[in-house]
């Protein structure tokens, strides 16, 4: 099997701080990966390596059989990767169609703009946005936002869909809808990487898991197995051994008084 | 467990939170949560990164309105009232990142603490209540606040906090980026403070550790109440993992 996308120890500094170290993992096609960590963890740098808003200091990006390390954002577009952004980044003055119609223009085929409209068309419909075609992105709601983020990407036509918190913000019914959303766009045969606060919704849209920690791989698995990863669990809970010594050092100063 | 907290006597309640929402732009971010701190006590609150723990704070301490619910202090109403007039009454926030005038000195820093005017008053009688508490302090009272180390600016933090003379002192993220041995003197610090009678609500990153100095702990997860309870119980409790790690 070789996979859609692959990353071979890929690290990124920004002055004394390592934000993505020596990081490798593989994605097959048709997955959902879900990535999480702690905040400050690499999640969105690691996007923008994949996107190539950054470029990585060391390291290899291969996709779909191609080494695209270091390769600007518009031709990694090209070879088929689309990305949504945590803070929505809507062209305000432009409709929903006319949105969409930018993601398909400059996705992965370059399409005319008669059959970016087309594809427009088709992506809003996938989000449920089919009924707000023609409205200015500025009077979509949070909710409305967040899916119109999604079909710009979709619009572009793309194999690998890198999802930044689509979840974040929407109230439960809206999660719910998304999760339907993002489902179908997979089982449609789009590979998918997805970040996300929401840990229920995450652990159950992925088929595994790649847990980052101050950069670095921490865990990777199936999501109940990398649940019960202890160094997970320190990971979010924090270390078992600080409590512990306090407690020692309390007995320890109580047996003096 | 907590039906006995539910039945205590309302007068044992400082602060209360009843079903608050509150979020930033459209983004809810607090989906009617609701929360008590007792007079005398330490009520820890943890949960996961997003899960609205600041937010919950900033609302509670008035720097950002909240969209629904009830916040009492001490029997008040104190819902809509600002962040100055709710410190004037005695609550006092130590925020996340300390959040020290750096170019300020040490003494500056806690003269503002004391600045509303109940405070004020007794400003030199609670400054050498500090400095005996932060010895430290009294050391470095001249010192550019922004050239102490984390340890020493956390504890500048909480010193300014008291200087308000606070009846509860609502602490952001105490442990966050301190040496062990710092957290644990000023966690020595905030035990001396409680028994002295001071009311403390803490947000803590290491749950553990939220534990085992608590007096009762709120788990909150996705902007509500995950879990609450004792401690004791929590802790061998798989419902905190769920709520950090969805399962």
């Amino acid at each position: 099997m070789t996979a859609l996308l692959e990353l071979d120890r890929v690290s990124k500094r920004f002055g004394g701080l390592l934000a993505v170290n020596n990081l490798s993992f593989a994605m097959r096609e048709g997955e959902i990966l879900g990535l999480i960590g702690p905040n400050g963890a690499g999640k969105s740098t690691l996007f923008n390596l994949i996107n190539g808003v950054f470029t990585p200091n060391s390291g290899r990006i291969v996709f779909n059989g191609v080494d695209i390390t270091g390769e600007r954002p518009f031709m990694v577009a090209r070879h088929g990767i689309a990305r949504t952004h945590q803070i929505v980044q809507p062209l305000t003055n432009m409709t929903v169609l006319e949105n969409c119609a930018v993601g398909a223009c400059f996705g992965r085929e370059n399409l005319p703009l008669h059959r970016a409209t087309a594809a427009a068309r088709e992506a809003a419909t996938v989000v449920g946005l089919d009924d707000r075609l023609h409205a200015l992105a500025l009077n979509l709601t949070i909710a409305g936002k967040k899916r119109l983020e999604l079909a710009r990407a979709l619009a572009a036509q793309p194999k690998l869909l890198l999802l930044d918190e689509v979840l974040a913000g929407l109230n439960p019914t809206e999660i719910e809808h998304m999760i339907a959303v993002i489902r179908r766009i997979r089982d449609s045969g789009v590979t998918i990487l997805i970040i996300e606060h929401l840990m229920q919704a995450i652990m159950s849209l992925s088929d595994r898991i790649v847990v980052l920690n101050y950069g670095e791989k921490l865990a990777e698995g199936a999501p109940a197995e990398v649940a019960r990863d202890p160094q997970v669990i320190e990971a979010y809970l924090g270390d078992p051994k600080l409590a512990a010594e306090l407690e020692g050092k309390d007995e320890g100063s109580a047996a003096h008084g | 467990m907590a039906d006995a907290i539910a039945q205590t006597a309302a007068a044992d309640v400082l602060l209360s939170v009843e079903g608050l929402e509150a979020g930033y732009g459209e983004v809810q971010v607090l989906w009617g949560l609701s929360l008590k701190a007792r007079r005398g006590k330490l009520t820890a609150i943890v949960g996961a990164n997003g899960a609205g723990k600041t937010t919950t704070l900033r609302a509670v301490a008035g720097t950002l309105s909240p969209w629904g619910g009830r916040i009492m202090l001490d029997g008040e109403d104190v819902t809509r009232v600002p962040s100055h007039v709710k410190a004037a009454r005695g609550l006092a926030l130590v925020p996340e990142g300390r959040q020290l005038f750096s170019m300020m000195s040490v003494a500056e820093n806690l003269e503002l603490g004391a600045f509303s005017p109940r405070a004020s008053r007794s400003y030199a009688e609670r400054l050498e209540q500090v400095f005996k508490l932060f010895p430290r302090l009294a050391e470095r009272a001249r010192q550019r606040a922004g050239t102490l180390s984390g340890g020493e600016q956390q504890m500048v933090a909480i010193a300014r906090g008291l200087m308000s003379d606070p009846q509860i002192l609502i602490i952001d993220e105490l442990s966050l980026g301190l040496a062990p041995v710092v957290v644990y003197q000023l966690l020595a610090t905030l035990k001396q403070l409680k028994q002295n009678g001071l009311t403390i609500l803490l947000v803590e990153q290491n749950v553990h550790l939220a534990l085992a100095l608590s007096d009762y702990a709120y788990v909150i997860a996705e902007g509500r109440i995950f879990t609450e309870g004792l401690p004791a119980e929590l802790a061998a409790n798989p419902e905190i993992r769920r709520a950090y790690l969805g399962l």
